[in-house]
């Protein structure tokens, strides 16, 4: 069985790890409370230009010795930003953890050098591109934007272009000051974990980590304006786009309800990729390309998201049925069997995806991070089997009857789909 | 590592203990294309969660290997640390297999999506349940299973808790011997056809790749899977139920299976299901028929997308593992030259990778070998304005790989191919897929010991010798964007040289359709 262990640094950072030694590979990451809702206008898409800027070099290590140190090591490296934290991670063979340790603790005291700054904006710009040209084109972002408003939880993760091309390095490096201190942390490790030793490496190389002075806190945003390059119309036009996207998004449990169980469930029960309503309604027929729903929890609030893709002439007719499935659940319940149905897919899943450390990695690091709670893989699977078919019609009455925020994106003229033949 | 799980958004359901990365095949219970609706983490570098993908396989206990008298093999290999299990399942004959007795080109467009029509079709319920129950029978016992047609097999594939193996095999039989393929259902399959058809419009990298294989292997070898508009108006029940009588049967199959199970408790649950199936024979694979030049399509993006490939070795030659540690330091890894010297030095992108994929070797109906065929496959996205500097330097890094290689840099890609196979212990299922594959390839599971000893005997002298001798030469170039690139030293030196490049024309590789 995994054990779970915890330890408060004296400068404040946790430490805490799900240890099994029966594992090939141990995953180790650093939690860091610093995403797109914590930004204001002029920090807008610093939280992942800065997660670039941290394998740009430390005080010993060059940019390449960095990554050059990480694929030395093997293994799974990467690190990523959301709304509300930055990862950074690997995964590597335990007689690596000490190396990594160090390597990942130094990254977090970054350069961040001017000239650096200037190379990465360029790759940032080209992510921002990249997703511009992936489906569903903005949609997700605007119903974020159109939902929340376009600060806090409903700032754009990358920024815009308009605030990358404008930012400052001063800035970044004043962001960072504020954002990366230890009790802003949380280092996390899981699998095949030696923790004693993991504690003593972190208590030294990371105490001197409060010694960063604490920047001037920046003027509050001017709400009365719209930040660079943001829009809020939910109608967008991809003139290219030969499908239709709809985005929809309303309320659900935060990160730290006891509820949110019951609520993945009900999603997964209306809109599931295989074997949920929404899948025999559309996706079984033809009607529809994807047809579904997820929740999204958050430290504070939480969200549901439906996602619906089909050709624009069926868009109308799509979304009839998409609330015809949904207001049926609401209306007339659930079935025992096809509560047990959900019940037995996503436990099985739970334990596939907790055989990886890599994996385990993420549910304890961002939870403790947001929560300071730990769920073991066995409380995580008892979570799921104890919800009742009135949990979830309560979830059904609380959260499927509210007014959703509608982002459609498609082009205003249909596009016909034509490849040119395969000449010489 | 196959293009498109490359390409795959870092787009993943994130909730606590539950990380699902996102799929690419083409399947029933998953949507068409990667699953880019949940949490939307950005990360560093692209195709984060799409761990161990690296063409190599290996194993702590022997791989037992039967084969039945219609022709099956099955492969097995207990992970008893683990607590799960998982198979995978190839029939040869996939998209290919679509030409079968076909001469004209206009009837072989017709008939563009049937082996993945039929993959739908034969989900659409069997054995004893109908579509809806064999879903929950599925659900009910854990499995999380797919199934997907490639350039030369259909497969279907599951993971699952490890009591739910034996079940789950008598369900893969049901589905594969005993499907029912309803013809009411059938325009709703077609339906499902047109609607992935659409996606990849809407999808510049993938249609990109697809274009760019098209290319490389020609039009019978690099068929895409994809229907088109002509074979939606065209197929039909008896298509599907044709093909379906041709191409699934034991001959030739594999079956492997990894994880925590009881050895002759599976032994006999895969003699009950698939012992008295019938045997068949395989067609083989169509040569590959590369078309040159270059091709531009337009499109009004904000990059531009480009695709460039070359002809190379396949998995199983003798030199296979020497080329692919030259691939490996050109683009595996943050430390490789291409992120390093494309994004790193110069931010020309965001993604830019190279891989290899190989096809096996084949016998056609008349019992003429055809050979195995490879290449390597690459991919920028980068803004119209940087778009030619950056094709030129990706090339330029390609072509000039042996100028400087350092021991270094064979050495972390040497600890990086060790890490992964340890980590490969973790998960039933790639291990499954691993074995299907070399057996598939090779013929056989190449031993733990023998891949250890290949790889670590490999030196750098023989790396700078084998790209020195084989420096790729000539490219196919396939760009999606706003403008068509023009000039630039690599255009005007592929355009003076047409032709094969010179390496040995051999490709393929497949299961990542």
């Amino acid at each position: 069985m995994s054990e779970f262990r915890t330890a408060t640094l004296p400068n404040g950072l946790q430490v805490v790890a799900d240890v099994d030694n029966r594992g090939y590979s141990a995953a180790i990451g650093y939690f860091v409370r610093a995403g797109a809702r914590d930004e204001t206008d002029a920090q807008s898409g610093l939280s992942h230009f800065l997660e670039h800027m941290m394998f740009k070099g430390t005080a010993t290590r060059s940019a390449a010795d960095v990554n050059r140190e990480l694929d030395e090591l093997g293994g799974q490296s990467n690190a990523y930003t959301s709304e509300e934290q930055t990862v950074y991670y690997a995964a590597v063979l335990p007689k690596y953890q000490r190396r990594m340790v160090d390597l990942l603790s130094d990254m977090m005291r970054p350069r961040l050098e001017e000239e650096d700054f200037a190379m990465e904006r360029h790759v940032i710009l080209e992510e921002i591109a990249k997703y511009e040209d992936q489906p569903p084109f903005g949609a997700f972002e605007r119903a974020m934007e159109c939902c929340y408003g376009p600060r806090g939880l409903g700032r754009r993760v990358l920024g815009t272009a308009e605030s990358i091309e404008s930012m400052h390095v001063d800035t970044m490096r004043d962001y960072f000051r504020t954002r990366y201190r230890p009790a802003n942390m949380v280092l996390a490790a899981s699998g095949n974990v030696d923790f004693d030793d993991l504690v003593d490496q972190a208590s030294q190389s990371t105490a001197d980590w409060n010694e960063l002075p604490l920047p001037a806190p920046l003027p509050p945003d001017d709400d009365s304006q719209l930040p660079a390059g943001i829009a809020l119309d939910p109608r967008l036009n991809i003139p290219d786009a030969t499908q239709a996207y709809r985005v929809t998004l309303s309320g659900g449990p935060s990160m730290a309800s006891a509820d949110r169980f019951a609520m993945r469930l009900l999603a997964s029960i209306i809109g599931d990729d295989g074997g949920s309503r929404l899948f025999w309604d559309l996706i079984d027929t033809g009607r529809a390309e994807v047809a579904t729903m997820w929740p999204q929890e958050y430290a504070d609030t939480g969200a549901l998201f439906s996602y619906l893709v089909c050709t624009p002439d069926q868009m109308d007719a799509n979304i009839r049925l998409m609330n015809d499935a949904i207001d049926f659940v609401v209306r007339e319940g659930l079935k025992q069997a096809e509560l047990d149905q959900v019940i037995n897919r996503t436990v099985a899943g739970v334990i596939m995806s907790s055989e990886r450390p890599a994996q385990r990695l993420f549910g304890l690091g961002s939870h403790w991070l947001c929560c300071r709670e730990h769920l073991s893989t066995d409380d995580l699977l008892d979570s799921y089997r104890r919800v009742d078919i009135g949990q979830i019609e309560t979830m059904a009455r609380s959260y499927l009857c509210t007014d959703a925020t509608e982002v459609i994106a498609s082009a205003e003229t249909a596009q016909t789909p034509d490849e040119p033949s395969l000449t010489p | 590592m196959g293009y498109q799980q490359l390409a795959a958004s870092s787009i993943t359901i994130f909730h606590e203990g539950l990380v699902a990365s996102s799929t690419t095949v083409f399947t029933r219970d998953s949507s068409p294309r990667p699953l880019r609706y949940a949490q939307r983490l950005f990360s560093f570098q692209p195709g984060v969660f799409a761990l161990s993908s690296i063409d190599l396989t290996a194993a702590s206990s022997p791989v037992q290997t039967r084969r039945l008298a219609n022709g099956m093999t099955v492969l097995w290999q207990p992970m008893p640390w683990l607590r799960t299990a998982a198979y995978t399942f190839w029939m040869p004959g996939g998209v290919t297999a679509e030409l079968d007795g076909i001469d004209e080109d206009e009837e072989a467009d017709a008939r563009c999506g049937l082996s993945a029509l039929t993959v739908e079709m034969v989900q659409r319920g069997a054995g004893a349940y109908n579509s809806r129950q064999f879903v929950a029978a599925e659900d009910n016992l854990g499995i999380t299973s797919n199934g997907a047609a490639s350039t030369s097999m259909t497969g279907f594939s599951a993971a699952m808790p490890a009591d739910s193996l034996v079940p789950a095999i008598g369900l893969l039989a049901d589905q594969v011997r005993r499907p029912h393929l309803p013809i009411d259902q059938f325009e709703d399959a077609k339906l499902m056809l047109r609607q992935e058809m659409l996606a990849n419009q809407d999808e510049p990298t993938q249609r990109l790749m697809r274009r760019l294989r098209q290319r490389q292997y020609g039009r019978a070898l690099g068929r895409s899977a994809v229907a088109s508009e002509l074979s939606l108006e065209s197929l039909s029940m008896e298509h599907v139920r044709e093909f379906y009588l041709e191409q699934y049967h034991a001959g030739s199959s594999i079956l492997s299976i990894a994880g925590n199970f009881d050895e002759a408790a599976v032994c006999d649950a895969v003699d009950a299901a698939f012992g008295d199936w019938k045997t068949g024979s395989w067609g083989g694979l169509p040569a590959a028929e590369p078309i040159d030049g270059h091709e531009h399509i337009e499109l009004p993006s904000s990059q531009t997308h480009i695709g460039f490939s070359y002809d190379n070795i396949p998995y199983g030659h003798p030199d296979y593992f020497i080329m692919r540690a030259g691939v490996g330091i050109l683009s595996d890894g943050m430390s490789s030259r291409l992120f390093d010297r494309v994004r790193e030095q110069h931010g020309l992108c965001y993604s830019v990778w190279a891989s290899t994929h190989s096809i096996a070797s084949s016998t056609d109906r008349e019992g003429n070998a055809v050979p195995a065929t490879a290449a390597v496959f690459g991919y920028a996205g980068t803004t119209p304005q940087r778009a030619q500097q950056t094709l030129d330097l990706t090339i330029h890094e390609v072509q000039h790989l042996c100028d400087d290689l350092s021991e270094d840099e064979l050495e972390r890609w040497k600890v990086r191919i060790q890490s992964s196979l340890i980590m490969e212990q973790e998960s039933a299922g790639s291990r499954a897929g691993s074995m299907a594959s070399d057996q598939f390839q090779l013929g056989r599971v190449m031993p733990t010991e023998e891949l250890e000893a290949a790889i670590e005997s490999i030196q750098l002298d023989q790396i700078k010798q084998y790209f020195q001798a084989h420096t790729p030469q000539s490219f196919r170039i396939v760009t999606i964007g706003s403008e068509p690139l023009a000039g630039g030293s690599v255009w005007s030196e592929t355009n003076e040289a047409p032709g094969r490049g010179t390496a040995p024309a051999l490709s393929t590789g497949d299961n990542d359709e």
